[in-house]
């Protein structure tokens, strides 16, 4: 395998050596993007966001904020809109997608208004002054409910939330399915979340007026596609957007890809405020609004024959893609649609494809990319196809494998697989992996009456991206029209200084993969010198280096393309070094080898002339080198593989180049007193092609299965049922610590791709395809049920296994006169009554009088009337020591004096937004007058996203507080004195 | 009793990795924003601001601390220690650091001058810490790119040495 | 997410520290360790006008331990706790609760009486205070007084201390000698919030149970030494008395669960510990 090819050939590729990068990150002087350098008169901005997933903005009245000392500028949607176009929509759609809200909102924490100030607590400030008038809309938040035509339209002139649907046959399903001896069906959802860099975004952005150019330093990760969609929205040809990378970026995984839109902000913000203006993400911000993986419905149907052999899938997917289409979405639906039968000879394939837009933040890269939507599907439904036919699921994927001596290897959907012996990779993982053993421990376990259940997937982790596959989401006569895309250029620069020493600058922007330390050993190796003798740069700057539209960090694209285009830049210039050393050496150009630091003849090796003297020549002797063409000095090699092709007229797309296989196998215990899911065993078999660095290789596979145990068991970017987000911390969006990521047993088989020059493929994002599916069908074997959907939550385990819930005892029923609401479900609703000493029309007077309200609103500071049955009031609520002020605007109707009301009320505030509805009504009684009440409220903003367990107490408090007011009040009214006692045991003693 | 008014800055007089520093701040600046941007010791990462991350760990008057839940104006006066302070010459690296890249126990290098700082401290608090111990401590942390086992055993490959004697490299 | 503006007041002595409170009408908030109160600032959820620390007061950080009760001062740290010489004798169920407290770093710096100040429903050390019958020791210009544990939470993250008053220390009696004490709990992952928390305390005549993280502050029970069906009807009149509600970590079927199964458990391993 890859160490043992090394080794024999003596060479650094292959080998695990200590990486460059490291030295500096952990003595604290890496260069990440709030590290660098301020550049003079740096401003600092700050983002207000939308605390409303769905409302039109009335009106955005910034003039405080504005006259706040140290403020420089409030950039808003009018001004993003008069200095710049929307970013480009992938599908043709009447759909305006900008950075910034303009006139709506439609998701929460889309940017509303931009603060730019002298640094970034004063912007803050400046955001608090920031008045918003939003007219709250309808919120659509389930793909389910973008489906139903009765719910309004997120982008009214497209008058749909199914903003796209394709349709798709290869081979000949309906003949499949109707011949099938089986017809199995798996409907599954795969959630919201992401792997959250602990790095988050940061801009930094200036604006030459004179020139009219920016310049943009950000820890955009790639592609660079996305250079001409930024460059287009900001008005200018390409060669005036600047954009650089800093040196190091503290991890994406996709995610980064998603700081573009602040790009284009910030640089209006630079531009509007006459100054460079930098922007540093907080996590708030992050988790609310950066970028999500999508959810996806999917309802995955095989036919099947008696013995498992699958003869067709049907695949109907609903894709979530928030709000925006945003670019390069749909590339999430689509990134898979040459794998769509994943590692299995799958001949006739049916694909029904939507994609809806929703009120929740946009979508976009994310490890793995489509992956885990596709697989939670298809290896759920191998298990389920085992369970229902009662087969060994691992001869139900045995059975399905791509033969072994079929590669390359065309899938139904037009994929090139370019290597592999799956049979054989399985066959080693069973055995090296202790499968016997685990299947001897899940008895012994359930002997004991333990829940221990096995779960396997074998999956395809495709690399290297075709430019081209997105276009699949048009028809082919659409395609025609907008000409063809295809590819994956890669760019890689190998050059000699005037003392010979070696620099090599690639297009790719590392965060964390290692680049430095890879590309060293291979340009080493190729010039026969020590990787320790190679300087590799790796930050990007669009003005100065060599790129393409492919070039960037994604798509498991590094050790495939990159490392290998850098080998080739390398073998460009060691064979021009070979003909300079033949005329030095003299031998021919064929005879001269690279080694040990020296050019030297392959069969006298003491005639030989030293390295830097030979790349330092072309400096000064190129007359002696005989100049032009023949001289070396720096190479740059452009290189995109010819098996990715744009998609044919029969929407076949070999999607990516590279096609690595991955099968794992685990054993999980649940407690089924808590629905703890307890990973024991997993054991994980990757096939990514030829390893360059074991120890990296092992770092990606460790960090993609800790990804995918968040994505399975813990993280889900929650959202309520009315838009409001709920995880806006990292207290709610729980990432797993080293308590719940147990170490995965990492096994390794190589097959070579012959596409690549290094015969590598990717490996960085294959667990975080198998694992959930793995971990699901391991859970589902324990319970006898199957899992639909992640992540796999105690409540979710508990609500199976848990069987019949001990009955509530009488003695244990809510007490009836509380006045606090009980609070049911995950939205706010109550209901609740009290008892007042006062009659029936004093309470009404009381309740329904302005001038009264303001004493008996909790925290209210002052009540103005806006119209007859319309209040606004000026209050300060709280819980403990989170207070905020807001402005509560209260509207009376229905009014049936003195029995019944209705009012329904807003609040807005720094904090977030509420609103409610509550009806009231007031019942003559023998001592006085019974007041009942019902209401339901919903919460938004911040308070809703990291607050999520002070909302519930809050609104008991209030309302507690609000009542106790109440009945002091009247009491007043009605000339009553005393009677505190009773009071007191009302309102004050229930708890 | 000194009241330092909101719209004021003034002096924090501290050591920093054993040098004696003073800057200016002003009541509400965040130690973790006071020592990146006003100290220049970048080396301190900010994740999450709300103490859940880690990145931001380092050491006040000898214990492990948060820098994001701390005042730049609760210093005055205390003994602060970085990831900038623990090799023990500019080029060399101490036993835990080059535990780390022996380990592979960074990928990005973002949450590692955290990870650093609170290990550091439990190794020398308790030479003796065992895998419980370092699993516990290594628990406020977050990483996202390593899946932790590196980590662990870079710790464990770092105490065993210190506790041999095992001198920086 | 940086704070608001606010003054801030190193107060040299505890009467310095009151002065401010009397002076701020409840616009003015303690920091000790910090670690409750700085997330609140830097997300702006608290916007006090004055923060006063109090970390610098002079001797706030020795425990006192008379006549087996261990007074607890404002400025003593969690991790100062958790090492206290003998605190597994002298109170095991602190010992036992102490490591859930937040992570390693947190305990370093946070205070045990900021922690009881801050009254998060899923507190440990709120709940340890109630389970173990404590009090609160608060102090003002007015003077001081002594709150009952049980008393004192009056509602989430809310509490008897009045605006101008600050928790100068807390009383936690001691181990009683024919007492068993045990604490679980359960979170989603290592160092969260608790979905629920249990402390037992198990006597020859009685089990005492106090569950945290389900309502808005802890709830006690106090019940004879039942045992079998009994004791399983008395913890589902408990969980279903406690009127839990869905969040996106739990929902209310699994909190009541919890009660049940934790309460049990937690119950069984008090009992062990009195055998």
């Amino acid at each position: 395998m890859g160490v043992g090819f090394a080794a024999e050939s003596g060479r650094h590729t292959g080998m695990s050596r200590l990486r460059v990068e490291d030295a500096a990150l952990l003595s604290g002087s890496g260069q990440f993007i709030d590290d660098l350098a301020k550049p003079a008169r740096l401003a600092h901005a700050a983002i207000l966001r939308s605390s409303e997933p769905h409302a039109l903005i009335r009106s955005i009245d910034v003039a405080k904020a504005r006259a706040l000392p140290g403020v420089h500028a409030v950039v808003t949607g009018e001004d993003v809109r008069s200095l710049s176009s929307p970013l480009v929509v992938g599908v043709k759609l009447p759909m305006e997608c900008w950075p910034i809200a303009v006139d709506r909102v439609r998701y929460v924490g889309e940017p509303v208004a931009i603060v730019v100030a002298a640094d970034r607590y004063v912007a803050e400030d400046g955001l608090d002054l920031i008045e918003i008038d939003y007219e709250p809309l309808p919120a659509v938040v389930t793909p389910h409910a973008a489906l139903d035509r009765v719910n309004p339209p997120l982008h009214e002139a497209i008058g749909t939330n199914l903003v796209n649907e394709r349709r798709f046959s290869y081979g000949d399903p309906e003949t499949a399915f109707a011949a099938a001896a089986h017809r199995i069906t798996v409907s599954v959802a795969y959630p919201r979340n992401a792997v959250t860099p602990i790095e988050t975004y940061g801009v930094i952005a200036q604006y030459d007026p004179h020139a009219g150019t920016y310049d943009v330093t950000a820890n955009f990760q790639g592609p660079f596609s996305i250079h001409a969609v930024l460059s287009r929205a900001l008005k200018v040809p390409g060669n005036r957007l600047r954009l650089r990378t800093p040196p190091d970026s503290g991890g994406s995984f996709g995610v980064k890809q998603g700081v573009f839109p602040y790009i284009v902000l910030v640089s209006l913000a630079a531009r509007i405020a006459g100054q460079p203006v930098k922007w540093i993400e907080d996590r708030l911000e992050h988790l609310t609004a950066s970028v999500s993986a999508t959810n996806r419905l999917v309802t995955l149907e095989a036919a099947v024959e008696a013995d498992g052999l699958i003869t067709a899938l049907s695949w109907d997917q609903v894709e979530d893609v928030g709000a925006y289409l945003r670019a390069p979405e749909p590339a999430t639906l689509y990134r898979m649609h040459g794998n769509m039968t994943g590692a299995y000879a799958i001949p006739n394939v049916a694909i029904r494809n939507r994609v809806v837009v929703t009120n929740k933040t946009p979508t976009g890269l994310n490890r793995g990319f489509g992956g885990p939507q596709v697989y939670f599907a298809l290896e759920r439904l191998t298990a389920k196809i085992a369970a229902e036919l009662s087969l060994d699921p691992v001869a139900v994927i045995r059975r399905n494998l791509i033969p072994s001596d079929a590669f390359p290897y065309r899938t139904a959907t037009g994929g090139l697989y370019d290597s592999g012996d799956y049979a054989g990779a399985l066959d080693i993982a069973l055995r090296n992996g202790r499968y016997q053993e685990l299947l001897a421990r899940r008895d012994a376990m359930r002997a004991q009456g333990r829940l221990y259940g096995i779960g396997h997937a074998a999956v395809v982790e495709p690399s290297v991206s075709n430019m081209g596959y997105v276009s699949t989401v048009m028809t082919p006569a659409e395609r025609a029209k907008a000409g063809p895309k295809n590819g994956a250029q890669a760019t890689a620069t190998v050059a000699l200084d005037p003392v010979g020493s070696v620099s090599v600058h690639v297009a790719s922007v590392p965060q964390g993969q290692g680049h430095r330390t890879v590309l060293g050993q291979v340009v080493a190796d190729v010039l026969g010198i020590r990787p320790e003798d190679v300087q590799v740069v790796t930050e990007l700057d669009t003005a100065r280096d060599a790129w393409s539209i492919a070039s960037g960090n994604y798509a498991s694209r590094f050790a495939p393309a990159v490392a290998g285009t850098a080998k080739l830049a390398a073998e460009r210039i060691r064979d021009k070094l070979a003909a300079i050393a033949a005329g030095q050496i003299n031998v021919r150009p064929d005879e001269v080898i690279f080694e040990g630091g020296r050019a030297l003849a392959r069969h006298n090796p003491d005639n030989a002339i030293p390295f830097a003297r030979l790349a330092a020549m072309s400096h000064w002797a190129p007359a002696t080198v005989g100049g032009g063409e023949v001289q070396a000095l720096r190479e740059t090699v452009y290189w995109t593989p010819p098996q990715l092709a744009a998609p044919d007229s029969e929407d076949h797309v070999n999607s990516s180049l590279c096609h690595g296989f991955i099968f794992d196998f685990c054993g999980v215990e649940i407690d089924r007193e808590t629905g703890r899911i307890v990973v024991d065993r997993y054991v994980t078999m990757h096939d990514c092609g030829t390893i360059l660095h074991p120890a990296m290789v092992d770092g990606q596979v460790r960090g993609g299965f800790a990804n995918a145990i968040g994505a399975a068991l813990y993280e889900e970017y929650a959202y309520d049922s009315d838009g409001a987000f709920l995880a806006g911390t990292f207290a709610d969006y729980l990432v797993p610590t080293v308590a719940e990521v147990p170490a995965p047993e990492i096994l390794h088989f190589e097959t070579a791709s012959p596409f690549t020059p290094l015969g590598a493929k990717g490996v960085g994002e294959g667990n975080c395809m198998s694992t959930p599916a793995a971990l699901a069908n391991a859970v589902s074997d324990a319970l006898g049920v199957g899992i639909e959907r992640l992540p796999m939550t105690p409540a979710m385990i508990r609500a199976i296994c848990g069987g019949a819930e001990p009955a509530r005892p009488v003695s244990a029923e809510a007490p009836a006169n509380s006045p606090e609401p009980v609070i049911a479900g995950r939205g706010l609703t109550g209901s609740g009554a009290a008892e007042f000493a006062v009659s029936q029309q004093e309470l009404w007077n009381t309740l329904l009088d302005p001038d009264t309200l303001a004493g008996i609103i909790p925290g209210c500071h002052s009540v103005t009337r806006v119209a007859d049955t319309h209040f606004r009031a000026d209050v300060t609520l709280g819980v403990g020591p989170v207070k905020g002020r807001y402005t509560v605007d209260v509207e009376l109707s229905n009014l049936v004096e003195p029995a019944s009301a209705i009012l329904s009320g807003t609040a807005r505030g720094a904090l977030g937004s509420g609103s409610g509805r509550g009806h009231v009504w007031l019942e003559a009684t023998g001592a006085g007058t019974r007041l009942s009440y019902e209401y339901e409220a919903r919460v938004g903003g911040k308070v809703a996203a990291v607050g999520g367990r002070l909302l519930d107490g809050a609104a008991r408090m209030v309302i507690g507080q609000f009542f106790k007011a109440l009945g002091r009040q009247a009491r007043k009214a009605s000339g009553q004195a005393g009677n505190a006692g009773w009071l007191a045991r009302l309102f004050g003693g229930t708890r | 009793m000194p009241r330092l008014r909101r719209d004021e800055t003034t002096s924090v007089r501290f050591t920093l990795n054993g040098e004696a520093v003073s800057r200016r701040a002003d009541p509400r600046m965040l130690l973790s924003d006071f020592l990146r941007h006003e100290c220049g010791a970048t080396g301190t990462h900010v994740g999450c601001e709300h103490g859940v991350c880690g990145a931001c760990t380092i050491r006040i008057d000898g214990t492990m601390a948060r820098a994001c839940l701390t005042l730049a104006v609760q210093v005055e006066g205390a003994e602060i220690e970085t990831v900038e302070g623990l090799a023990p010459e500019p080029g060399r690296l101490s036993v835990l650091q080059d535990a780390f890249r022996r380990h592979h126990a960074l990928q990005c290098g973002f949450c590692t001058a955290g990870i650093l700082m609170s290990l550091d401290t439990l190794f020398s608090d308790e030479p003796e810490a065992d895998e419980v111990r370092i699993r516990d401590v290594l628990g406020g942390h977050l990483c996202r790119c390593t899946g932790y086992e590196p980590i662990v055993r870079a710790a464990l490959d770092a105490v065993s040495r210190l506790r041999s004697g095992k001198t920086n490299v | 997410m940086k704070p608001a503006l606010f003054d801030y007041v190193r107060a040299d002595s505890l009467d310095e520290a009151l002065d401010v409170l009397a002076a701020e009408q409840g616009d003015a908030r303690v920091l000790a360790g910090g670690q409750s109160l700085l997330p609140m600032l830097s997300m702006r959820l608290a916007r006090p006008r004055v923060v006063v620390d109090i970390g610098r007061i002079p001797g706030l950080d020795v425990i006192e331990a008379a006549k087996d009760v261990l007074v607890v001062p404002a400025g003593l740290r969690q991790a100062t706790l958790l090492v206290h010489p003998g605190l597994e004798r002298s109170h095991p169920l602190l010992a036992a609760a102490l490591p859930w407290v937040g992570h390693a770093q947190t305990r370093a710096r946070g205070t045990v009486c900021g922690s009881v100040a801050h009254a998060d429903p899923s507190g440990e050390l709120p709940l340890c205070l109630v389970a173990l019958g404590g009090s609160v020791r608060l102090a003002s210009k007015r003077g001081r007084r002594s709150v009952d544990a049980r008393e004192f939470f009056t509602g989430l993250m809310s509490t008897d201390r009045r605006e101008d008053e600050m928790i100068e220390a807390l009383a936690f009696p001691g181990a009683k000698r024919e007492a068993g004490y045990a604490f679980r709990e359960f979170g989603r992952r290592h160092g969260d919030f608790a979905i629920v928390s249990v402390a037992a305390i198990v006597t020859a005549v009685a089990i005492e149970i106090s569950v945290g993280g389900v309502n808005d502050v802890p709830a006690r029970r106090v019940w004879p030494r039942l045992d079998g069906s009994a004791l399983d009807d008395a913890l589902n009149t408990l969980a279903w008395e406690l009127d839990a509600r869905d969040d996106i970590h739990a929902d209310q079927r699994l909190r009541r669960d919890l009660v049940r199964s934790l309460g049990r458990s937690t119950i069984a391993e008090a009992s062990r510990c009195l055998a």
